[in-house]
């Protein structure tokens, strides 16, 4: 566990020391921003259902550049040398560069709150509810998205190819859900199941199973666990 | 105590180490040498447990490196060759880091910081960004991050690689300080660099030992033969035949007129010193020796005959 937090740490202020995170932060704050007030006013409803709709698509890129680096870096410069010869876990190693990858997405949701204080001022008949499970919803999602990247970084010690894969992966979850129509009946509940969407559709709604839970929590430990049986296998190479 | 039993690691198709074997004791300086690409820094990563052997395993203290790698990597301390360190953080905070992996905080973290800074005179960086740093300063801030938790063994690729002459004696000197009470192990493709620090060497050759022991048993078991070189004044080729047909077990590897003398190369067993016979010969034969001179062999010469390629078997 002191291991997890010293590597999260460590992470924590590469992050933040370098321009990196706060380029992050910006630009997905614009983003957000601009998709969500563009339509705040007209539409005339007090939700955050625009911003909850653009965020998935926004993190299809995003949370796929803030973890490209993340173990492909560490590669590259040779440091995984120094880590992985110190006592450290390779599962703490790789938990600790998830959560501080996860961090800074939670962080860059956290300016999003901006937009909600927004609608507590100017908005009638605010369903909290709503919004509190649609947070948990991006929440959940940018912690599934993480693991993808965590994972697509450590195949590699490149991070533009990470980066790429890293994409690829999440697109693939992304867009399971858009071509259930396009194969057979018996296979397309087993495609559903496993498509982000229909997950997060549910939770966003407020219905929050315990189905989709486990689907979230399961798929962060599958992606997590193969990063860690990456890190491992480097040394039979 | 380390022992090293049919270590083999491939790299693909290409075999870096091939199965050797040795044994480092406790408390004692190790050289490790060997030709660039000889196997020296797989073997290191091995024992440090950045690799994976492919055959054969690791003994540290009677644990294997297999099934007990988290602690034996807790027990040592490890110098990479490339000395990777992360260059985005400060000294303090790098140190900070590495010895919170280790364990360290608090009361126990400032002496252990204390220490090194002082032992690897950090004392100017300490607030320097690791990148600024100089090639020298980098090595002891790698230094540093390796013997923060004070290892009982402590393992070093090429430490001195790459530094100038000054450094270099700085290093070795801290090197053999800390080999005072833990075990060291140094590797070097530059025989120099560590001969004088160290208490035993192995040497590496294509994957495999070829030699192992201290300077003067390599010495001693390796080449007997000392070459002898003679310049003559006044002799004819005729006469100088008899160099080999009356002393005994010399062997004339050549004879060369030069400027009306003649340059003579031979050489004889470390048991028979002819030069007293070679003096009463020139006497008797009215030679004038102006040079005799014989050529004691270097423990370089070991090195550079072990190491040349197909060398070993030669």
């Amino acid at each position: 566990m002191r291991n997890i937090k010293t590597v999260y740490l460590r992470e924590l202020k590469f992050f933040f020391n370098s321009p990196m995170a706060y380029i992050f932060l910006v630009i997905f704050s614009l983003i957000n921003g601009y998709f969500f007030t563009n339509t705040f006013f007209l539409i005339n409803q007090s939700d955050l259902r625009s911003l909850f709709s653009i965020v998935p698509l926004v993190f299809l890129f995003f949370v796929p550049a803030v973890t490209m680096g993340l173990i492909a870096w560490e590669k590259n410069s040779g440091t995984i040398e120094l880590i992985s010869t110190l006592p450290v876990k390779d599962t703490e190693f790789v938990v600790g560069k998830y959560l501080s990858g996860l961090t800074l997405i939670l962080v860059g949701m956290a300016f999003s709150l901006v937009h909600f204080t927004t609608l507590l001022v100017v908005g009638t008949n605010i369903d909290v509810g709503a919004v509190i499970c649609g947070y948990f919803g991006i929440i959940l999602l940018g912690a599934f998205y993480s693991a993808i990247g965590t994972f697509a970084s450590s195949v590699t010690d490149n991070q533009v190819v990470a980066f790429i894969i890293g994409i690829t992966v999440v697109i693939i979850f992304f867009l399971l859900d858009k071509v259930l129509i396009f194969v057979p009946a018996g296979f397309s509940g087993i495609l559903q199941y496993i498509s982000v969407e229909y997950h997060l559709s549910n939770i966003s709604r407020g219905v929050i199973d315990s189905r989709n839970i486990i689907y979230f929590g399961s798929m962060i430990w599958l992606f997590l666990s193969l990063t860690t049986r990456v890190v491992e296998i480097r040394k039979w190479r | 105590m380390i022992r090293i039993e049919g270590l083999v690691k491939h790299y693909g198709d290409v075999k870096a180490v091939r199965g050797i074997n040795f044994e480092v004791n406790d408390g004692e300086i190790l050289g490790f040498l060997g030709a660039n690409g000889a196997g020296k820094s797989t073997t290191l990563k091995i024992m440090t447990s950045f690799l994976s052997p492919t055959a054969g395993n690791v003994y540290v203290n009677d644990l294997n490196i297999l099934d007990h790698s988290l602690e034996i990597r807790k027990q040592i301390g490890y110098l990479p060759e490339l000395n990777p360190l992360y260059t985005d953080m400060r000294v303090y905070d790098l140190l900070e880091f590495v010895a919170k992996i280790r364990g360290i905080t608090g009361k126990s973290f400032k002496q252990a910081m204390a220490k090194v800074v002082e032992q690897c005179g950090l004392e100017g960086v300490v607030h320097k960004q690791v990148s600024a740093l100089s090639k020298g300063y980098k090595q002891r801030l790698g230094l540093a991050t390796a013997i923060i938790h004070d290892p009982k063994i402590l393992i070093l690729d090429e430490p001195v690689t790459g530094l100038d002459p000054n450094q270099i004696v700085e290093i070795r000197e801290l090197i053999k300080e800390l080999g005072r009470e833990k075990m060291v192990i140094i590797s070097s493709h530059i025989l120099q660099e560590i001969e004088v620090t160290v208490d035993r060497i192995v040497i590496i050759h294509d994957g495999s030992i070829v030699a192992d022991g201290t300077r003067d048993e390599l010495m001693a078991g390796f080449l007997g033969k000392t070459q002898l070189t003679l310049e003559i004044k006044n002799a004819t080729e005729g006469s100088l035949g008899k160099l080999s047909s009356e002393i005994e077990d010399v062997s004339v590897v050549r004879i060369e007129p030069v400027h009306g003398n003649h340059f003579v190369v031979m050489e004889y067993d470390k048991h028979h010193d002819p030069r007293e016979t070679i003096f009463n010969l020139a006497k008797s034969e009215n030679w004038v020796l102006l040079e005799m001179n014989p050529k004691k062999t270097q423990l370089e010469d070991i090195f550079r005959k072990l190491t040349l390629k197909g060398g070993a078997h030669a």
